[in-house]
Formats: C-alpha cells, structure tokens, sequence
C-alpha cells in the first residue's frame, strides 16, 4: 500500500477563492432519472452476493427450459413449453431480487451515502421503481432465450416436438405478471426495510390470505380480486380475459399500489442514521 | 443566496441557527446556534451523545429538525441539485456495502455526482488506497482504510465544504497526521471544514474555532486563544501545602489538578512567580495552562451535564 501523499492535489481552475467561496458555484445539475436508475441497476451487480444471485437466475432458467426439452411428454417440449416453465422459478427469484433493491440500502447502511448525494429521496425511490421495471424486462428476455436454447437442445436430442410456436397473449401477460411481481418486491422492501422481514412478508402475507380464502366461503368470490396469487394467475398462463384484468388491476392496486405509497412516505420521512 | 462581492465573506460557508432536534420530550439538540467561515477549520467537540452526529445530519438534510434552519454556501442543503459538488460529507465510513470493491463504491458515487472516472484514480491515489487496496472488498478493509476511502468519497466533487464526523477515528498516528496535512490544505485554499470528535488532541492541532457541545447545547464557541483566555496558570512548588497557602494569602483563588500541582485563576505568570518568591517557595513547574487547560476547560463544560439517550447519538 503507498504511503499517502501530505500535498492535496493542486486546486482546479474552478477551486474556491476568498471571495467566491460564499455562494454554490452552480451549475452542477441534478443526476438525471436514468442515471439514477442506471446507478441502481449496477448496485444490483457490483457485490458477489449480487452477482450470485443474478447468475443463479440464470442457471436456473436455462437448466429449467433445458430440462423441460429433455423429459417429459414430447408434445410439452416445445418453445412455449420451456417458456412457461422458467416462468415459475423466476417469478419466485423476482420478487425477492425487488426486495434487495430496496433493502440493501438500510440493511448495509449506504442509505447515509446515497440520501447524503441525492436529498430528495423520491428520486431515489423512482430510480429504485425504474431498476426493477428493467430487471423485470431482462428476466423476460432471460425466459425467451432459456427456452429457445431448451428448444434447440431438445430438438438436437430427438423425441421432442420442438414447436416454435408461442402464444402472443403468454408474451405480453407473463411480461406484466413478472413485472408487478418485481414491483411488489419493491414495496415490500419500502414498507418493510429489512431484507429478512420483507422476504418472509412477502411470501407469508399471500398465503394467509389464501388460506382465509379456504376456510371462510362466503368471500372467496371477494377474495378472486384480492388474493394476489389467484388474480395474477391467468396471466403465467396467457389466458387472461377482460374480467380477469380487472381482478389484476385490483389486485396489482392492493398489493403493489398500496405498498409502495406507503413505503414511500416513510421513506421520506424516515430518519437516516 | 449571499452576495459574492466584496473582499470579505461575509456569508458563512456554513451557518446554522437554532437547530433543535426533539424525540418526544427528550431534546438531543437544543437551539444549537453557529457559523463555519471559508478558510477555516472548526471542530465540533462533545462528548458522546451530545448531539454532534444529530446536528450534522440535520445540516445535511438527512434528519428533519424539530425547529431552526442551517445552510451550507449560502444555501439549505435541500436546494442544492447536486450537493456532493459544493459539500462533501462523511457521517459513517462503516456505512458501506461490504461486499463492494473500494473503487466501486467512488464509481457509483462519481456516476451520480456526474465526475469523471479519472477523478476516482486521482482520489484513491491521494488517500493511498490505489493499487490492489482498490479492488478489495470493503469489508476486508481495516477501519483506517474505510475512513481513507470515507474522505475520498467526500472529496470527490471537489467540494467547497467539508463536513466530517469523526474522520480521525481508527487512524494511526500517521494517518492523523495525514489528515490533519489535508484539512489544512483543503482551508488554507479557501474551503471550509467542520469536523467532529470527541477526542480533544486530534482536533486541537488541526482547528482554528473549536465548537463545543453538551447535552445538546452549545457551551464554547470561539478560537482556542478566546476559550483559554482565563484558564490560568498551573504552578507546581516542592511543597505543596506552603503553596497553596500563599496562594490563598495573596488573595487568588486555585484548584487542584494532578495531584500536586495547583491552576492559579490568573492569566499572569508573573504574579504567581512573584507570589512563589515572596512566600519562599521552590518551583518546579510555572506556565500558562494551554494544553492541559483546554482538557480542563473541556472536562468542565461538558463534565455534570446529561449526556443525551443513546437513541439520539
């Protein structure tokens, strides 16, 4: 390690004089947005534990499609099929990686760097919400290519039906369901803070309100518009119909438009120690 | 906004004014009143949990106040766009992502700030963690590296002000000396610093006002020359029963201090030795009372009043 230098590198020509030293010396404009969200982005991928976890999606997805094209009942193993498979462990992975958005931020305390650079915290907040409409995005593109690789595998392996056809509806559905699952990561990492609490919430506050479905039958018709894994589930399928959007939207407003407004507000307001 | 013109500042570069932090009925800071001119170096001295870390988190925006209102260059530091420009802050340089590499956390930093990438080698350069230091993760940093890539990180933007909460902890000797060579430099070309610390030694060398606070007030403000006018002298004589006996004979009031050794509440060295003289004494030791005086001084403001929950810390 160098021993480091006494001398300060020389001052710069804008370097402060008595006289100027009073007042901002301006422009110096605010990160854009899509810095910000850029920024966020790298966040997710700059530690191993990010790294890992990012890589670990991808392994999954591509032994998931690859999987699907090998074994089964040939007329499943075809583009669609492997699409829809990795559909389900990234829709696990998602949400969580919504989470860590957030939380990584309290839990390793770079919140005093990051609201000590950018004061207006919203900003942050959105940059956050715009990382993981694109990680969403990416994820997608992850399905797309994990099948088509499965696809390709299954059809050099034989046996295989090795359709490429694929269901326009499956496309765009299962793209909104990865993204509000994503969104939801994120609010719960706003309302909830630590990674712990906001992981287990996740994943435990659906299931109780499934299992209040089971038992109380007098609302389980309510309860198609509230529970957030019945709602949503037309869309992995692709077969989302106009009553069913709607349920989504409800849904999507209970579970991720409350969760993040509030996570917002007290983020805003919280103390950053 | 202040007025650029003129010779003199008359802006602070920061200027804080009856900050007030309040948690329920407890108030961890209270009307906390004080200014940092450009050029200077101020230290922020206080025992732990007094409110230093409170009020600077309030001056940067990171904790609301309870009441009162403090700019940095002229402005609140929520009006500045892009704040790590004008201010570089360290609050916590255990405050890092353990599993990011040195130079990656002062690259997302530099992405924001919008500098420049050859900015971040200048900085790792400058605080000695360029080379392989740079791309070891954080957290098998020791704690005088994290501080050193803390001050990197605050100097980044090439900041006007500085604002540091204890940067000297976890540095050797060496180190501190380092950073005092910095703080200096960066002051002498026309910045200004406030630094905290609730070691007396470290900010004595380096500071040019010394702010103090306890219990979340303000107790001393001013250089160290205005706190110590009045601190006395410190007299030591082979017997120390005549002594003070002549003391109180000549009509002076003292304390006793280390053992032996008496604080006469007179600026004149020389009345003491006179005094010494006419009652016959042997002197061992007779000088102003600088440095242990401003222990004393410290100790004695800061020593009897509440120290703040440590919630408030």
């Amino acid at each position: 390690m160098s021993t480091p230098r006494t001398d300060p590198v020389p001052p710069t020509p804008a370097g402060p004089t008595a006289t100027q030293a009073t007042a901002p010396r301006g422009g110096h404009a605010a990160p854009a947005l899509r810095r910000l969200v850029l920024v966020e982005l790298r966040k997710t991928a700059d530690t191993r534990s990010g790294r890992w976890l990012l890589i670990s999606a991808v392994a999954i997805a591509l032994v998931v499609a690859v999987a699907r094209c090998l074994s089964g009942d040939a007329s499943e193993r075809t583009f669609q099929g492997a699409f829809e498979l990795t559909l389900f462990p990234l829709a696990l992975l998602l949400p969580v990686m919504g989470v860590l958005l957030v939380t990584a931020e309290w839990t390793q305390r770079t919140s005093l760097t990051t609201f000590a650079l950018v004061p207006h915290r919203g900003r942050i907040v959105a940059a956050k919400l715009g990382a993981g409409v694109l990680l969403g995005v990416a994820a997608f593109v992850l399905s797309l290519a994990s099948a088509a690789i499965g696809n390709v595998v299954g059809s050099i392996a034989g046996g295989a039906d090795g359709s490429w056809s694929m269901s326009g509806d499956l496309l765009y559905q299962s793209l909104v369901g990865q993204l509000l699952g994503v969104l939801i990561g994120v609010g719960f990492g706003l309302v909830f803070v630590t990674s712990a609490l906001a992981i287990v919430m996740y994943f435990a506050l659906p299931t109780v309100f499934s299992i209040i479905r089971e038992l109380i039958s007098g609302i389980r018709d309510a309860m198609e518009w509230i529970d957030m894994n019945v709602a949503f589930e037309p869309l992995f399928e692709g077969t989302a119909t106009g009553d069913d959007w709607g349920k989504v939207v409800v849904a999507a407003t209970i579970w991720v438009g409350i969760p993040v407004a509030v996570g917002t507000w007290r983020v805003l307001r919280r103390e950053v120690k | 906004m202040c007025d650029a013109a003129g010779a003199d500042s008359l802006c602070a570069m920061i200027d804080v004014v009856g900050l007030t932090k309040r948690y329920g009925a407890h108030a961890a800071v209270s009307d906390v009143s004080f200014r940092c001119e450009a050029g200077t170096v101020t230290g922020f001295l206080g025992p732990n949990g007094a409110g230093k870390s409170t009020t600077m988190r309030m001056v940067c925006g990171l904790t609301v106040p309870s009441a009162g209102t403090s700019t940095v260059v002229g402005v609140p530091y929520l009006a500045l766009p892009n704040p790590g420009r004008e201010v570089g802050v360290l609050l916590d340089a255990s405050a890092q992502h353990a599993g990011r590499t040195g130079r990656e956390i002062l690259t997302l930093s530099a992405m924001v700030l919008g500098v420049g990438r050859d900015r971040v080698d200048d900085m790792l350069e400058q605080v000695g963690l360029s080379g392989k230091a740079a791309t070891r993760r954080v957290g098998d940093y020791s704690l005088g590296m994290r501080q050193r890539l803390g001050i990197a990180q605050a100097l980044l933007g090439d900041p006007q002000v500085l604002i540091l909460d204890e940067p000297a902890n976890g540095l050797d000797p060496e180190g501190i000396a380092w950073m005092r060579g910095l703080l200096r430099g960066f002051a002498d070309r026309g910045g200004a610093v406030l630094l905290s610390s609730h070691l007396l030694n470290e900010v004595e060398a380096v500071a040019d006002r010394l702010v103090v606070i306890a219990g979340g007030r303000i107790v001393a403000d001013g250089t160290k020359a205005d706190l110590l006018r009045g601190a006395g002298t410190r007299v030591r004589a082979t017997d120390h029963d005549a002594l003070r006996r002549a003391v109180a004979d000549a009509g002076l009031t003292s304390e006793t201090v280390d053992g032996d050794a008496e604080l006469v509440a007179t600026d004149d060295a020389e009345v003491v030795g006179r005094m010494a003289r006419d009652a016959g004494l042997v002197l061992l030791e007779l000088r102003p009372a600088d440095g242990a005086g401003l222990e004393h001084l410290f100790l004695s403001l800061t020593s009897g009043v509440a120290e703040g929950s440590a919630a408030a810390a």
